[in-house]
């Protein structure tokens, strides 16, 4: 099943590029792909610590290397969220003017790449998937993108293979951290290895600062998070949707997949570095969003913002700021694509996306308004939305971290500023509804039509998932925590 | 079984009768030699996997003192034999070029088409040299049938300066060598790399003597494997010589210098001081290459810095000492080099060698685009390509050996090199397209193309074979 999961999209992507009907073929696998994700999370049992529904396919024994593949907790929220962003993202794609059939077997291969990345339980394979899905992001906004597109394309480019490629240095230093008789690909394999104290606390340092620089380059983690804006505001909105809603979680997930379980020493060694950084992605990206005059961008440096909180969560290294991490990547993911998709939706009825030139759009569009008011409120984390239950874990997880009566720490202190956050977040997500959709309505807009309610299946399906899993979150953490409850009591 | 001599002394005939047979039948098309050698070196390839087992080098008499057959030489010997093809059918692609610089009767294809036989051969001996004298032998086959092809087109006078200049400098890196064996002689009286390494560890031997004559041979291999400072010739050759002869001195002439690289250097690898050099030679050879193929906009020359720059990551493994990587990466190396440069030879002929002339491919051709984007990222190092695999052993080998300063110079380098292979991918994608006619392929080199292709990512994906066949 997780392998039909992840190559049904691929194997589409493949039909497509040789002539099979493009948007039918796309939406058809990625309905699939969801259809079978459903029935994966009803068939997880979460009360199993274990990786479930593994399978292995041996590649070089020499190297301990093999094509396994399997999901627990952590790795079933973020296929679920790939497989609901990726229906959404399909299905706002729309007639493309060139190449039709490129645009769609790209979409699918992020996706694809994404879920082979989350569902991978090899070091190789997770690090090969996620450059999978990379380069048809590079194709998508360089071919397909608007305004500065080719900039845009260069810089994401470089800057994510730099990335990568440290990331990858990482990776082979976390292989050969381990001693020779047990080393392997299989992460499995290396946790039992660093249960065992294997990994020395030197090594975990090192490893851990590689990792955080890699994975925070791909993440968008202050200071590296220059590429994220340019690139988001270039690229065509399925796109954007995928690589910010999907995409962009695979840097937090590695740290929780990898960092946090064999790396705690490192882990623990870093942490105020890692949480000056998050405060600068909260603090300063924050106010940089508020200066913004253009809708796309604005929205790309709020995503950029809102994974500082993810990043505290991680920091936290307490069971419920992680579960929190979680819940807020699963939640980002859907909001930010809902609020990339009406953007799009918008670029491509006014073709701008100045705040000063719109405004008002409520009147003609009102569909459009509700959904993206909710997409905004979802953003800033009102309660009722998957993201409130996700910061306020991650809020309480990070401040309890050693706390005493009577003395701030340095997470209290960040958990304070952080909070601060909530404000930027709400003064430039209802400044920019209140630019768009309220006020008078400009002249040249009065003809303007509201979404089609073929259009509004994917966002009822954002919507609905945002608010199912807001109200009833307990589901969720039953699923993830399991995760974390095996290596996170030793530091609680 | 055969004994492995008879597989050169068959690719020796092969190109004789060729000859022969183009001196004596003028009229035929002479595409029918390229046909027949293609075919000749096929069965030769074929039959190299039933070399059988020979004596052990301990006791080694006569003809086996000269000439080994071990795995690392069976599997270059086919290494050979497949580059060698490859050329050939890039060659036919490019029989028009040549044809046109040969103004009257004679056409000169048939001798184009003969003279790689014999590289061929040169450097199959050579990939089984154990002695100095035949190393010397050997590569000087191989270097004087480079003069040949290199300065083919001889009425171009961009193709006359680069065969002059490579006949200059190859001379001086000949007379290096020569020079450094002496020296190496005088000390241990032995031109047998497997005594040179015994007299070595009797501590009468004098090490430095040894040592400046093993410094003057690695001039000498530094300038066939295009490492810096001896690359200087690179650029300036690749870009003038014949398309599919800069494809052979890239990929043929650098593997063969590569192999005996790694079988003279055992002898001196515990030295400490040639240890330094080596590092020193390999970082300065990433970054002269990765930088200066930066603001290239003619194709075949930034394949002549990035062939530089390849050096260099495969000097990482030489210094690691793990041939295992660096015969992967040659491997890789091979497919990637031979993709992106029967694709040049095609379109070149189209339109140019400037990386603008590749604007808008992927309309005129979505096939031939492809190959060059796998080519491409194969050459960058993106995963689920040979490519990848490749500087992932290499750089697994240097982090092993903690050999900090390469790794880092090394991926800094890789993030130069997306830069300049993607500035071909973006011609071919993003640009829009100068002309608009389609681009015609003939059928043998879409499917060399494509089992290109598929082997890139073959062993980008399942790379066991290789690591096999080298462990056997």
């Amino acid at each position: 099943m997780v392998l039909f999961v992840i190559f049904c999209p691929i194997v589409a992507a493949i039909l497509i590029m040789i002539g099979a009907p493009a948007r039918k073929m796309a939406v058809a696998a990625s309905v699939l792909t969801l259809g079978a994700t459903l029935l994966l999370l009803a068939s997880f049992s979460p009360e199993q610590h274990d990786f479930q529904e593994v399978t292995s396919f041996p590649i070089s024994s020499e190297w301990h290397l093999s094509f396994t593949t399997g999901i627990d907790g952590l790795s079933l929220a973020l296929v679920l969220l790939a497989a609901i962003v990726t229906v959404a993202a399909v299905w706002f794609a729309g007639k493309i003017d060139k190449y039709q059939n490129a645009f769609y077997a790209c979409l699918l291969f992020i996706s694809g790449g994404a879920i082979g990345a989350f569902a991978s339980l090899d070091l190789f394979f997770f690090y090969a998937f996620h450059e999978l899905a990379l380069i048809p992001t590079f194709l998508l906004i360089g071919i397909w993108g608007g305004g500065n597109r080719v900039a845009a394309a260069w810089k994401i480019t470089i800057y994510l293979a730099i990335g990568s490629f440290i990331l990858l240095l990482g990776l082979i230093l976390l292989y050969q951290s381990v001693p020779t008789a047990s080393r392997s690909f299989d992460i499995r394999a290396l946790k039992a290895a660093a249960s065992l104290g294997q990994i020395s606390g030197d090594a975990q340092r090192h490893i851990y600062l590689l990792l955080l620089i890699g994975f925070g380059i791909l993440t968008s983690l202050f200071p590296f998070h220059t590429w994220a804006p340019e690139a988001y505001a270039a690229a065509p909105a399925p796109a954007a949707m995928l690589h910010a809603g999907i995409l962009k979680k695979f840097g937090l997930y590695g740290l929780l997949r990898l960092a946090i379980p064999l790396l705690p020493e490192g882990a623990r060694h870093w942490t105020n570095l890692l949480v000056l950084l998050l405060l600068g992605n909260i603090i300063y990206v924050g106010l940089v969003t508020i200066a913004q005059k253009r809708l796309d961008w604005m929205l790309g440096y709020s995503s950029v913002m809102h994974i500082g909180y993810i990043f505290l969560g991680i920091a936290s290294a307490s069971i419920l700021g992680v579960t929190g991490a979680v819940v807020l990547m699963f939640a980002h993911g859907l909001s930010i694509a809902l609020l990339f998709a009406l953007a799009g939706e918008l670029r491509k009825r006014t073709g701008t996306l100045v705040f000063e030139e719109l405004g008002g759009l409520a009147k003609v569009m009102p569909f459009a308004g509700l959904a993206f008011g909710l997409g905004a409120f979802a953003a800033i984390g009102l309660p009722g939305f998957a993201n409130f239950a996700g910061e306020i874990m991650i809020f309480f997880g990070a401040f309890k971290n050693g706390w005493e009566i009577g003395r701030f720490h340095i997470f209290q202190i960040a958990t304070v500023l952080a909070l601060w956050g909530m404000v930027i977040s709400t003064v430039y997500m209802l400044r920019a509804y209140r630019k768009v959709f309220m006020g008078a309505l400009n002249e040249r807009w009065t003809g303007l039509v509201d979404l089609r309610s073929a259009l509004r299946v994917p966002v009822t399906l954002l919507v609905g998932a945002l608010l199912c899993y807001g109200f009833f979150p307990q589901s969720f953490v039953r699923m993830t925590t399991p995760a974390f409850r095996t290596y996170l009591t030793a530091n609680k | 079984m055969i004994t492995a001599p008879l597989l050169e002394v068959g690719v020796l005939v092969l190109g004789m009768v060729i000859l022969m047979f183009e001196a004596f039948a003028t009229k035929i098309d002479k595409r029918i030699l390229a046909f027949a050698a293609i075919a000749g070196l096929a069965i030769v390839l074929v039959a190299t996997f039933f070399v059988a087992p020979v004596p052990s080098p301990n006791q080694a008499t006569g003809f086996w003192n000269f000439y080994t057959v071990d795995r690392l030489s069976v599997f270059f010997k086919q290494f050979a034999l497949l580059t060698t093809i490859l050329v050939l059918i890039m060659m036919i692609d490019y029989a028009p070029a040549v044809r046109s610089s040969f103004p009257g009767a004679h056409d000169g294809l048939g001798e184009f088409f003969t003279v790689p036989i014999f590289t061929c051969a040169g450097l199959m001996y050579l990939v089984s040299a154990i002695d100095f004298i035949f190393i010397f032998v050997s590569l000087e086959l191989v270097t004087i049938s480079f003069y040949v092809l290199v300065s083919f087109t001889r009425k171009n006078p961009v193709t006359l300066e680069a065969g002059v200049k490579y006949l200059v400098l190859s001379a001086l890196s000949t007379a290096f060598l020569v020079y450094g064996i002496a020296w190496i002689f005088g000390v241990t009286g032995q031109t047998n790399l497997q005594r040179i390494t015994e007299a070595l560890a009797t501590p009468s031997t004098d090490q430095s003597a040894t040592l400046l004559g093993m410094v003057l041979v690695l001039v000498a291999l530094g300038f066939k494997i295009a490492a810096v400072p001896f690359q200087i010739w690179v650029p300036d050759v690749y870009q003038g010589a014949p398309t599919p002869v800069t494809a052979y001195l890239s990929v043929g002439s650098k593997a063969a210098g590569f192999v005996v690289l790694l079988r003279v250097l055992r002898p001196f690898a515990t030295l400490p001081q040639m240890q330094r050099l080596l590092v020193l030679i390999a970082l300065l050879t990433l970054i002269y290459g990765n930088l200066a193929a930066l603001p290239q906009g003619n194709l075949k020359r930034l394949l002549a810095y990035s062939s530089i720059a390849h050096t260099g990551y495969l000097l990482i493994g030489v210094v690691c000492l793990d041939s295992n990587a660096v015969v992967f990466y040659l491997v890789a190396y091979l497919l990637m080099t031979h993709l992106s440069f029967a694709v040049l030879v095609i379109v070149a002929q189209q339109t140019g060698e400037q990386i603008a002339d590749f604007d808008g491919l992927a309309k005129r051709s979505p096939f031939l685009a492809f190959a060059m984007l796998i080519g491409m990222v194969s050459l960058a190092g993106v995963p689920f390509t040979a490519g990848f695999l490749g500087k992932f052993f290499i750089f697994y080998a240097a982090i092993l050996q903690r050999q900090i300063a390469l790794v880092v110079i090394g991926v800094i380098t890789v993030g130069c090199g997306f830069y300049y292979y993607l500035k071909v991918v973006r011609a071919m994608y993003w640009q829009p397209a100068a002309k608009i006619d389609n681009i015609s392929v003939s059928t043998l080199s879409r499917i060399a193309i494509g089992a290109l292709i598929a082997a890139t990512i073959w062993l980008g994906v399942y790379p066991q074979p290789i690591l096999d066949a080298l462990k056997r």
